[in-house]
């Protein structure tokens, strides 16, 4: 791991070079603007159970789905396209380093996008000045769901880019596996199928697989090992596939 | 590290075979430590997935590498600090500068961070891009580009530099500084080069290994393997007498010289012959004296013609054509030369003509 910071630095200098990153930032930070706006004006017209916090954490899919793909795509199929990933590949820094400094820049990336959204916090105080919309608790919980939740998104936009030598291959790629994951999940769980006494064991294990109730469980600031292991082994799962990927077409030539 | 008396790159039986497709086939071959060595072959040949292979960055079916005694298949992260590579078509990213772009592979090839200031310095100089040193890759021509190719492989100061077709696409000027570069670093580091420009090779290469459909071919110095594909002599004279007379000539200085040529015009009352030999002495003296013996002949110039290494290159890669895909009508056999065949693994010393020699100066 000696190359690490030296790769990281030089992934994070791309990443802020790339027009793909503004793009990304630019669309989110409008998104969840507007989402924010919209969760605001909802509880302007009633009363509500919680607080606008938990609503717009419940909404993470919609950035994820355009976000993740446009911070990630280009991560090894350009240098696959250009032939970089070779001048690379014989330096004596390891394919793991480079997997890992590839995904840590993406996701720090993602983590200061979603920490800007804090700011949505004190624009609303300073309007409302009521303090009982903002509680650290939910708050908290909702931005420990995204940066879980994210190493998984990211290792597996980092998964997709690698099997491809297309940008635009690799972020439809990265949007289905989203797709598939979150939305795919639900969708299981609410098979009719899978409420029959036989199904129980796999109907649990899908109910822990599912990244809505881990958003609603973490913004209500319930804490659930399972899914922090889910997310941990799951973004490891997609990073060692990222690196034996990228060593298999080494060694296919 | 290699042993004093250790080759730098050690090359044995090495095969790789694409979905059954042999693209290397049992290739052996050495290079010494400060050697520069030519690898020559025609598109397809195998050169790039032997340099592939060399660098670790591909495996090879079966057969071993060394590289400075450590083997490339067990320690394949080891042998990348022992090297520099410039790959096929230099890949270079667009958007960074080049200085950048040179700190980054001085960082990652492990040059600390004091050394690194003053090998930039030394690498931009010598490859003279001091000047570009601030704009962005993308920008650059194609000569800039290879410049900083050559000057990454050599940043870190490794034993071996590989180099796959450095000088294509650059014009004579920049093909001489690159040729002076590279010859700059004979005795100082091991080099394998491919290219097609052949008489940059032979101008900086002391030993040329000439690979086609996967198989080396030859693997001499360029002037042994001239010896080896082309052993005639050719001498070219520009005479001024009868031409029915040269052979009677010849025959009075009991010369084993044959008349290849005798030219239809005349410049200035001037004919052209071309003479041959296979003999290995040099006849050139006793050629004029013949030629000007009882004064029957003016000679107004008499020169030796060296074949040159396109010349070896075709006729060493078209007799392992001979070989590799045989006509399946046998030919008339033709005289062969003793001399002939004497360092190519598979050869097939049948040639159906002799590139015809172009004079050298």
């Amino acid at each position: 791991m000696r190359h690490f910071g030296t790769l990281l630095r030089h992934e994070i200098r791309i990443l802020c070079y790339a027009p793909a990153t503004y793009i990304a930032a630019f669309l989110f930070l409008i998104v969840m603007g507007s989402l924010f706006q919209w969760v605001i004006e909802t509880y302007n017209q009633g009363t509500q159970e919680t607080i606008p916090w938990v609503v717009f954490f419940q909404l993470f899919w919609l950035p994820v789905f355009f976000m993740v793909p446009l911070l990630t795509m280009k991560s090894f199929s350009e240098e696959k396209r250009l032939g970089t990933l070779e001048n690379l590949m014989t330096t004596p820094a390891g394919t793991a380093e480079i997997v890992l400094a590839k995904f840590f820049s993406a996701y720090l990336l993602y983590l200061l996008l979603w920490g800007i959204t804090i700011g949505f916090n004190f624009i609303l105080f300073h309007f409302a000045q009521d303090p009982r919309l903002i509680e650290t608790g939910p708050l908290l919980g909702g931005f420990i769901f995204s940066a879980l939740s994210g190493l998984l998104f990211i290792a597996t936009g980092i998964f997709a880019s690698t099997v491809t030598r297309s940008q635009l291959v690799a972020g439809i790629l990265t949007f289905s596996l989203l797709f598939g994951m979150i939305i795919g999940s639900r969708y299981l769980s609410e098979l009719k199928q899978l409420e029959t006494a036989y199904s129980v064991t796999l109907r649990n294990w899908i109910d822990t697989l599912q990244i809505f109730q881990h958003a609603e469980d973490l913004s209500r600031g319930v804490v659930d090992t399972r899914a922090i292991f889910f997310y941990i082994f799951g973004a490891t799962l997609m990073l060692t596939f990222s690196t034996l990927v990228i060593r298999s077409k080494i060694w296919r030539g | 590290m290699a042993a004093n008396n250790e080759p730098s790159i050690s090359v044995d039986n090495l095969v790789k075979k694409y979905a059954g497709v042999t693209a290397v086939n049992e290739v052996s071959f050495t290079v010494a430590k400060g050697e520069i060595i030519g690898f020559l072959g025609p598109n397809g040949a195998g050169k790039s997935t032997t340099m592939r292979i060399l660098t670790g960055f591909i495996p090879a079916t079966s057969g071993t590498v060394h590289i400075c005694g450590i083997d490339v298949a067990r320690h394949p992260e080891k042998i990348k600090r022992h090297i520099g590579y410039m790959p096929e078509n230099n890949p270079l990213p667009d958007d960074m500068r080049v200085l950048e772009y040179l700190k980054l592979r001085g960082r990652l090839k492990g040059v600390s961070r004091r050394k690194l200031r003053s090998r930039l310095d030394e690498v931009l100089e010598v490859c003279d891009l001091k000047r570009a040193s601030r704009r962005i890759i993308g920008t650059l021509s194609k000569g800039y580009r290879q410049r900083v190719g050559i000057a990454d492989s050599i940043l870190a100061e490794p034993e071996v530099i590989i180099m796959d077709e450095p000088t294509i696409g650059l014009d004579p000027h920049q093909i001489v500084m690159i040729r002076d570069l590279i010859a700059g670093l004979r005795g100082k580091m091991s080099i394998l080069i491919s290219s097609h420009i052949l008489p940059e090779i032979e101008m900086t290469c002391d030993r040329v290994v000439i690979i086609n459909g996967g198989r080396v071919v030859a693997a001499n110095t360029p002037r042994n393997l001239r010896r080896e594909f082309i052993p005639e002599k050719t001498y070219v004279a520009e005479l001024q007498g009868s031409r029915d007379g040269l052979f009677s000539a010849l025959d009075r200085a009991g010369l084993d010289l044959s008349i290849e040529s005798i030219s239809d015009g005349e410049n200035n009352g001037f004919f052209t012959a071309t003479f041959s030999t296979k003999n290995e002495e040099e006849v050139g003296e006793s050629l004029a004296e013949a030629l000007l013996a009882g004064r029957r002949y003016r000679l107004r110039s008499l020169k030796r013609c060296e074949p040159t290494l396109e010349e070896v290159f075709m006729a060493a890669t078209r007799r392992s054509w001979d070989v590799l895909m045989p006509d399946p009508k046998p030919k008339p056999k033709k005289d062969r030369d003793p001399d002939n065949g004497g360092g190519a693994p598979s050869s097939s010393p049948e040639r159906d003509s002799s590139p015809t020699p172009t004079p050298s100066t």
